[in-house]
């Protein structure tokens, strides 16, 4: 934790308030998120249980899995989630601009313009938790292997259709969730995390309700207390006043609630099965009704406050600005979603159960670019966010107090122009040719370190960004009196190097994947689904 | 395993033989082995240095074209004079990045080394060097018939997925006490699958390719006789490893007697085994705990100003601690900032003070430590991580200096290793936790209490 971070908690406890550790929104947030709040069975991975679903705050689409452990109503329990995500999802596919990207092209090897359709604005995701992410990825992982009978008539246990395009769907979100400076599928807590900092522990602040008790307590209350009251006020029958943000269920509700209720449901379940005559199975199956309302009713009143509660966080969060750079990273997160519109449209198969040596290679160096970038933006979007790097002694903001023209030593000589400026910050400039950046018109400019003069001010030599002449583009330099904040990091990322293709993988790394072994190079093996084994039956 | 079973237990033979016997072996492999690839491991100071020009030489003499893959910059430029140093008329080629000042200027000296940025200028000469990273964007280029990776430990497995297309086969030299490659994002998922990209490169292949012959280099000729033990013993307990000298090879002395303080009863009891442990009062404090940094300067300033002479079997004479033969380790690169601060208040100019990250490959007479878990109120993975430890205990020839707040072994108990259990990752051993006990029980026998302001 930085510095300044430490600092934050240690005021919002003294001050029993969450303290600001932004002063812009660094997320996007789009006007129609989709909000989905999951809960899942105890006991059994990647049973749901039952989730609130939607993109209007007052009219939750509620689904519910009456008996979890009954895989025909799971099915039927995803083949309603991916009616209501999927038509959601496609709703902005079509919409979309024409961009003009450099390719190259496959036969000549030369770089060559195209015109492209990029999404003019993609679905996002809401979740209550991480862990609510994490579900979302057992969904999509145990979704899209699935086949449908249309897909193949002989599979045993066909899936609904569109289930294994939802299962597609939900594996690209949480796939780009863990891209840093993603905002496709954001997660409530990380959302409001990253923007105010809480006087509890980390541990505390995945709880949704504990967070916005410290964010935005009720009069007269410390949020330390109203905090407490969160995470473990109780009822007069025991129940959690606020539940759990899920997808895990409080085991008191569990055992005292929900138990009963699906026992009740099964028991009618069984009378309906055994009725000899209509007569009582009319009667049974309003039993069997009744049984299922009240299950419906029971997850429902669970999942209420956690859906209010995510809405009211994206309520305080949208009451910050929007960070400048936040537009650059949503349209890469467009990019990434008219890429996987791509591969559904052109009839790809699902994403392979684990990522091939050059895959996991390509992912990681991408998301560190993104990591060092989100850094960097943030820092030069947000004030405050540059005061920690400063009080790290990774930026300083310094006044220029003197500008002296020179020139570069070669045949044609370059503006390298030398400034004296002052500063109060400590930056860590050490070692040779330390450089530092500024930002100029939205782009980088660099200057190096020269030295410390006698007084404590610094000299630096700016190198780039002021045309080609002899003389500096107008503008270009500073001038004396400007303050400048200068970073010791790098604005932009350069992206890594080219790895061989997956087909061209070397020995060290296990040599080309199986669905490469002999096949053509090129020429994507679906994986096949697992084979049914006696295990996967109860 | 106590540290005299580890080391005294076996017969002493000579262990120069000893050495020269392990460098043979590799060396047979490497030249005449039919494996693709030949993994060494080599404990600190194990002349893994001299391992890589010695096989270099052999295998350009042997009339195969060679690339050298180091970590940094400086490694490539050290790699580059030492080469030259040995075999002046070899003819070798420095790849180099298109930053500006991009490689040592020394190298401008050297009359059989061509610089370029670009791997066609260099093709058909003996031996071409670069990093990981430069390597990485070559293209379009015939292979190398052999290649030697240095610090391969230190290589990320994605940066080895990246160059290994450039060579037929290699020599993978590295030490697997040291840090760990790591990563900025979480890689997570891939734990567990053979060739997850944060992992090292070492593991990667040796997870392709469990039959590669493995080595191991059995002597440090940095470590003295009174380091190499518990530095065997606490991070390579299964693979253990000797000193090169034994304890009357080294002695350090200081011209100026003993003032009472702190840090002059710290430095004589270094002098004397070789270990000393400053312990400053309990106390929970920020990363750059203003007592402690300043602690760590004024024991350096101390060892200047009491005229430090080190003896070895380098040089029949003394040798004067200059401040090129000091260094400081820090876990944190703001420590290190703030201890540079201190030691500019002290007057104190030209001592290195990295962290454990920067300090790898290093060797200096003394260091001084400022211990990764002082003043912490937790323990977490990074400050537990064994390499870090390990790098910092281990870059001296004389004597280590830590300066640290009590209670840390408390500390310690109270903060259990408690990192999720991936499946399919291959535990290592041992963890930081045990390193971190082991090191600071032996400590513990060199320990001047002392409070900063008193005498």
């Amino acid at each position: 934790m930085s510095l300044i971070a430490t600092l934050a908690r240690l005021e919002a406890v003294e001050s029993g308030r969450a303290q600001p550790l932004a002063t812009v929104r660094h997320r996007r947030l789009t006007e129609r998120p989709m909000v989905f709040v999951p809960l899942t069975t105890a006991g059994e991975a990647g049973a749901p249980l039952g989730a609130l679903v939607g993109t209007d705050r007052e009219e939750p689409r509620l689904l519910v899995v009456a008996q979890p452990r009954d895989r025909d109503l799971r099915s039927a329990f995803l083949a309603e989630l991916a009616d209501v995500l999927l038509p959601y999802v496609d709703g902005f596919g079509d919409d979309v601009e024409l961009v003009e990207r450099k390719e190259t092209d496959a036969e000549t090897g030369k770089k060559v313009t195209v015109e492209v359709e990029l999404c003019a604005d993609a679905a996002q995701l809401i979740v209550p938790s991480r862990a609510g992410a994490e579900f979302v990825r057992l969904l999509g992982r145990s979704m899209r292997f699935r086949r449908t009978a249309e897909q193949d008539p002989d599979t045993p246990y066909p899936a609904p259709p569109r289930v294994p395009l939802l299962g597609r769907w939900l594996t690209h979100y949480g796939e780009r969730a863990r891209v840093p400076g993603s905002s496709l599928l954001l997660a409530a807590t990380d959302l409001l995390n990253r923007h105010w900092a809480t006087g509890q522990s980390s541990l505390e602040d995945q709880h949704l309700g504990a967070l916005l008790a410290w964010i935005d307590p009720p009069d007269g209350e410390s949020g330390a207390q109203a905090a407490l009251r969160a995470e473990l006020g109780r009822d007069r029958e025991g129940m959690l006043l606020r539940p759990p943000a899920g997808p895990a269920t409080d085991p008191v509700f569990d055992n005292r609630r929900l138990a009963p209720a699906m026992e009740r449901y099964d028991r009618a379940r069984q009378l309906l099965a055994a009725a000899e005559d209509g007569e009582s199975a009319d009667e049974r199956l309003g039993e069997l009704h009744r049984a299922e309302r009240e299950i419906r009713r029971l997850v429902a009143d669970q999942m209420r406050p956690t859906w209010d509660a995510v809405w009211r966080a994206l309520d305080l969060v949208r009451t910050l600005p929007e960070g400048s750079r936040v537009e650059d990273r949503w349209t890469r997160d467009r990019w990434s979603f008219t890429a996987h519109r791509d591969r559904v449209r052109a009839g790809e198969p699902p994403q392979p159960r684990r990522d091939d040596a050059v895959t996991a290679a390509q992912k990681l160096a991408a998301r560190e670019t993104a990591q060092a970038q989100l850094e960097a933006q943030e820092a030069l979007d947000d004030p405050l966010v540059l005061a920690g790097r400063r009080l790290s002694g990774e930026a300083f903001v310094s006044e220029v107090i003197d500008v002296e023209m020179a020139w570069s030593e070669s045949k044609r000589p370059s503006p390298r122009p030398l400034l004296t400026v002052r500063t109060e910050d400590h930056p860590h400039l050490g070692g040779r040719s330390a450089k530092v950046y500024r930002s100029l018109d939205g782009k980088p400019q660099t200057a190096q370190f020269v030295r410390y003069e006698e007084d404590g001010t610094l000299v630096l030599r700016v190198t780039d960004r002021m045309g080609r002449g002899k003389d500096p583009a107008e503008g270009s330099v500073p001038v004396k009196g400007d303050r400048i904040a200068w970073t010791l990091f790098e604005h932009d990322q350069r992206g890594g190097p080219k790895l061989p293709d997956p087909e061209e993988t070397p020995w060290t790394h296990g040599g080309p994947p199986a669905g490469f072994a002999g096949g053509t190079p090129g020429s994507h093996v679906a994986e096949m689904p697992d084979l049914v084994t006696p295990e996967d039956l109860l | 395993m106590t540290s005299d079973s580890a080391v005294s237990g076996r017969p002493l033979s000579d262990p120069g033989a000893e050495a020269a016997r392990a460098t043979a072996g590799i060396l047979h492999d490497t030249l005449h082995g039919s494996a693709r690839g030949v993994v060494v491991d080599s404990p600190p100071g194990a002349g893994k240095s001299t391992l890589v020009v010695h096989a270099a030489l052999e295998l350009a003499a042997a009339g195969r074209p060679l690339m050298i893959v180091a970590q940094t910059n400086a490694q490539v430029d050290d790699l580059v004079l030492r080469l030259a140093g040995k075999e002046p008329e070899l003819p070798v080629g420095r790849l180099h990045s298109n930053d500006s000042d991009p490689y040592d200027k020394a190298l401008d000296d050297l009359d059989n080394v061509r610089k370029s940025a670009r791997a066609g200028d260099l093709a058909g000469l003996d031996v071409v060097i670069s990093t990981a990273a430069k390597w990485a964007h070559v293209q379009g280029v015939e292979p190398w018939q052999h290649a030697i990776v240095d610090e391969a430990y230190q290589m990320r497995s994605d940066a080895l997925l990246a160059v290994a297309g450039l060579f037929e086969r290699a020599l993978f030299v590295g030490d697997p006490g040291q840090l760990d490659p790591f990563t900025t994002v979480g890689s997570e998922q891939w734990a567990g699958l053979s060739y997850d990209p944060s992992g090292s490169a070492v593991s990667t292949l040796l997870a392709h390719n469990p039959d590669l012959p493995q080595h191991r280099l059995p002597v440090s000729w940095r470590l003295p006789a009174s380091a190499a033990p518990l530095v065997s013993e606490a991070f390579y307990p299964y693979t253990p490893f000797r000193s090169g000298t034994v304890a009357d090879d080294r002695r350090l002395a200081f011209g100026v007697p003993s003032d009472g303080s702190g840090p002059d009863r710290v430095l004589d009891e270094a002098a004397e085994s070789g270990w000393g442990l400053l312990e400053l009062p309990a106390r929970h404090t920020p990363r750059t705990d203003p007592e402690a940094v300043r602690a760590v300067a004024l024991v350096v300033r101390r060892l200047l100003d009491r005229g430090g002479a080190a003896v070895s079997e380098q040089s029949a004479e003394p040798v004067p601690l200059t401040v090129d033969r000091i260094a400081v380790g820090t876990a944190h690169r703001d420590q290190a900032a703030a201890v540079r601060a201190a030691l500019t208040e002290l007057g104190v100019a030209g001592v290195t003070v990295d962290t454990a990250n920067r300090l790898q490959g290093r060797e200096y007479d003394v260091t001084v430590v400022l211990h990764p878990l002082s003043g912490r109120p937790d323990a977490t993975a990074f400050h537990l991580e064994t390499g870090r430890l390990c790098v910092l205990a281990s870059r001296h020839r004389h004597a280590c200096i830590v300066v640290c707040r009590e209670g840390v072994s408390d500390l310690l108990d109270e903060h259990p290793s408690t990192e999720p259990v991936q499946l399919g990752v291959t535990v290592k051993f041992p963890d930081g936790w045990e390193a971190n006990h082991a090191v600071l029980a032996h400590l513990a026998e060199h320990r001047v209490r002392w409070e900063p302001g008193t005498a």
